[in-house]
């Protein structure tokens, strides 16, 4: 697998997560009353802000991994040859 | 929907085509572009395996059947699909997987013979089209109803009546457009993306609505104790919301019916075949089913709170409301043709239950959060729509394209017939939503026939990978033999309350249901139970089948898988077992 799909997951949920806590900061605080007074999106933004950032990290992660059991791999074939 | 929620939707569209773009370069072969190059992990095709399921019926039906249930809906999940996932990952994947089967009919092909592979591939690629055509009619007649996107419509000067026709358009475009460039790996991929919006974006629901009641405590106190028992009253059909008993529901909904889907359909196990091992494909239901044994939680649960809160109008994002509610958060349905609330066979006014989950997300979220449920609300359609449309490309393209038309061409030709399939197949989707739209007795008749067509396949699977001795003849004759039982049931029998025709009778009335799930769920007993007893009877009529032939495909005449070097939380075994003891538990304490 030569994307792993972490690294879009991570991206999009780290985008999204700013985007609400950016808006439970600096909007109307007024809209909250829908959602029994608690700032739900600045909450729930930090949540997928943290998951964002841990998947895209493990993806990270996981392509190095990844590219550095290719390399040896290859290395050990040319070494065989 | 203010200018963020639009935001967060347009991200949603950007990335989702953005993967099937990056992936077009490495779909070269057919086997990358219908089987992902059987090279994605097990964790990938676990969460795919789920979300290709996760179409309209699951997260607006299973709110709907929730607020008219309660929790006795968590059946559909933990008697009527974890046992199933569990069957599937132990039992059935290493012949589906060992075989090299490219899909479903074809094991049914190698197993069998041509005429039962082709009589489950044309079956299944009709009924593909249509299940994607009602995922799309179902989605955009929810944006229609929701007035979510009038005043942007107003505000362009186009309108509203259009938002149908460009629902249906756009949500065909995207899905076509991200499986034409990255064919199975694409779609698989985007699967992920979605059931993580999915979670991400009703989530907050269950939490907000759960502490506006008080907790689990204080739900329960609002509701009558039908609502909050899934097995309390299970012991006749009277005395629990269903309307059935325990027999039927374990027999019809836990067996027949839940091994016939999870077991058998290749919209799910596509997502299997797709892994890189025979052990990550074993492992592929086994990781699904963690997180489908607290899906109730997602969807179930907020339909429940929908009815348990204080009846409150809903309102629209521009202020106005959306319908006086009857109960809770459940508006009155509406009669299509005068716009007066529907009336049920006593009189009285129905409730639209399946506005329970889009009722709990108007009333709950503001701008932002917003934007994430009404994302992860069109993913979950887009995500139903894709299974159905790249499990349609395969099974057209490999089991009747190439079986029946040209048999010889290169893998360059089938790769083409594959992306050609998935531009008519949607253009077909596209056809059958606007045939929901105008003649919705004809979609629930031909739901019907499926029903029928489905019920009895179980039992040809168990038997063809379990009995050597099964036959092709038997097989065969034994589906067609289900399949006509089915009919005849439903023909015979008749819910309580339900006029002879689309709902049953239509012969004569020979016994009546209490409800009609429970004649749903003993029509598939009948057509199991029929199925298999012509198949085991024709097979031991007709010339057995050659032993040499079978080997890979019948369980006493292959080698079990070794995994004996995994370590034990990567074992099937050790899987099956922790997910059991969860979803027994889950079964005690919301007994």
């Amino acid at each position: 697998m030569w994307m792993d799909i972490r690294l879009p997951i991570g991206i999009l949920f780290s985008i999204i997560g700013c985007i609400l806590v950016a808006y439970g900061l600096l909007g109307d605080h007024s809209i909250y009353r829908q959602s029994l007074g608690i700032n739900v999106n600045l909450i729930w933004g930090a949540v997928l802000l943290v998951f964002g950032l841990g998947m895209f990290g493990l993806g990270k992660r996981a392509m190095r991994s990844g590219r550095t059991q290719n390399g040896s791999a290859s290395a050990g074939k040319s070494h065989g040859k | 929907m203010t200018g963020i929620d639009w935001l967060i939707l347009l991200l949603y569209f950007l990335f989702v085509l953005g993967i099937g773009v990056a992936l077009k370069g490495r779909t070269k072969t057919s086997t990358d572009f219908f089987l992902a190059g059987r090279a994605i992990p097990a964790w990938v095709c676990g969460l795919a395996f789920l979300s290709a399921n996760l179409g309209a019926q699951e997260v607006i039906g299973m709110g709907a059947s929730g607020a008219k249930y309660g929790i006795a809906t968590s059946h559909f999940y933990w008697i009527g699909a974890i046992p199933a996932m569990v069957f599937v990952g132990i039992f059935m994947m290493p012949f589906y997987y060992g075989s090299r089967a490219r899909s479903v009919p074809e094991y049914l092909r190698l197993r069998f013979d041509e005429k039962t592979r082709g009589l489950n591939a044309i079956s299944f690629a009709v009924m593909t089209i249509f299940s994607s055509g009602i995922s799309m009619y179902a989605m955009a007649k929810l944006i229609q109803t929701l007035h979510i996107f009038d005043a942007p419509f107003h505000s362009i000067g186009v309108s509203p009546r259009w938002i149908f026709h460009i629902g249906i358009l756009t949500s065909a475009v995207v899905v076509l457009v991200y499986i034409f460039l990255g064919g199975l790996t694409s779609a698989i991929y985007n699967e992920v993306l979605q059931f993580f919006l999915i979670v991400a974006g009703f989530l907050p629901l269950t939490w907000l609505g759960l502490k506006n009641l008080g907790g689990w405590a204080g739900l329960k106190a609002r509701l009558d104790p039908s609502f909050t028992h899934s097995w309390a009253g299970m012991a006749h059909p009277a005395t629990n919301r269903l309307g059935v008993d325990w027999f039927g529901l374990v027999m019809g909904l836990g067996f027949v019916l839940s091994f016939g889907y999870w077991c058998t359909d290749f919209l799910v196990v596509q997502r299997a075949m797709a892994a890189k091992s025979m052990s990550a494909a074993r492992r592929t239901p086994l990781i699904g089913a963690f997180p489908k044994m607290l899906f109730p939680f997602l969807v179930i649960l907020p339909g429940i709170i929908a009815v348990a809160l204080p009846a409150a109008p809903v309102t629209q994002i521009s202020g106005s409301v959306l319908r006086a509610p009857e109960r809770g958060l459940i508006p009155y349905k509406l009669d299509a043709t005068t716009g007066a609330p529907a009336i049920d066979k006593n009189g009285d006014p129905q409730l639209d239950y399946d506005l329970a989950i889009p009722s709990m997300l108007l009333h709950y979220f503001p701008s932002g959060v917003l934007g994430l449920g009404i994302t992860a609300l069109l993913a979950s359609f887009m995500s139903g729509m894709a299974g159905n449309v790249t499990a349609f490309n395969t099974v057209w393209t490999y089991d009747i394209y190439q079986s029946y038309l040209r048999p010889d061409a290169s893998d360059q030709h089938y790769l083409w017939m594959g992306r050609a399939a998935t531009v008519f197949g949607i253009a077909f989707s596209i056809g059958a939503a606007y045939m929901a739209n105008r003649f919705n007795n004809i979609m629930d008749m031909l739901q019907l026939v499926f029903a029928f067509v489905n019920a009895p396949l179980f039992a040809t699977f168990l038997l063809g990978m379990f009995w050597k001795r099964t036959t092709g003849h038997g097989a065969f004759s034994g589906l067609l033999a289900g399949t006509g039982a089915a009919a005849l049931h439903h023909a015979l029998t008749l819910p309580a309350g339900a006029v002879s025709g689309i709902k049953g009778g239509w012969l004569a009335v020979l016994h009546t249901y209490p409800s009609e799930m429970a004649q749903n769920f003993w029509t598939a007993i009948w057509a199991w139970t029929t199925c298999f007893l012509v198949t085991i009877v024709v097979s031991l009529l007709t010339k057995a089948p050659d032993e040499n032939k079978l080997v890979g495909l019948v369980y006493s005449l292959t080698a079990r898988p070794k995994e004996e070097s995994l370590a034990w939380y990567l074992r099937p075994a050790s899987l099956a077992i922790v997910v059991l003891l969860g979803t027994l538990l889950l079964n005690f304490i919301f007994w």
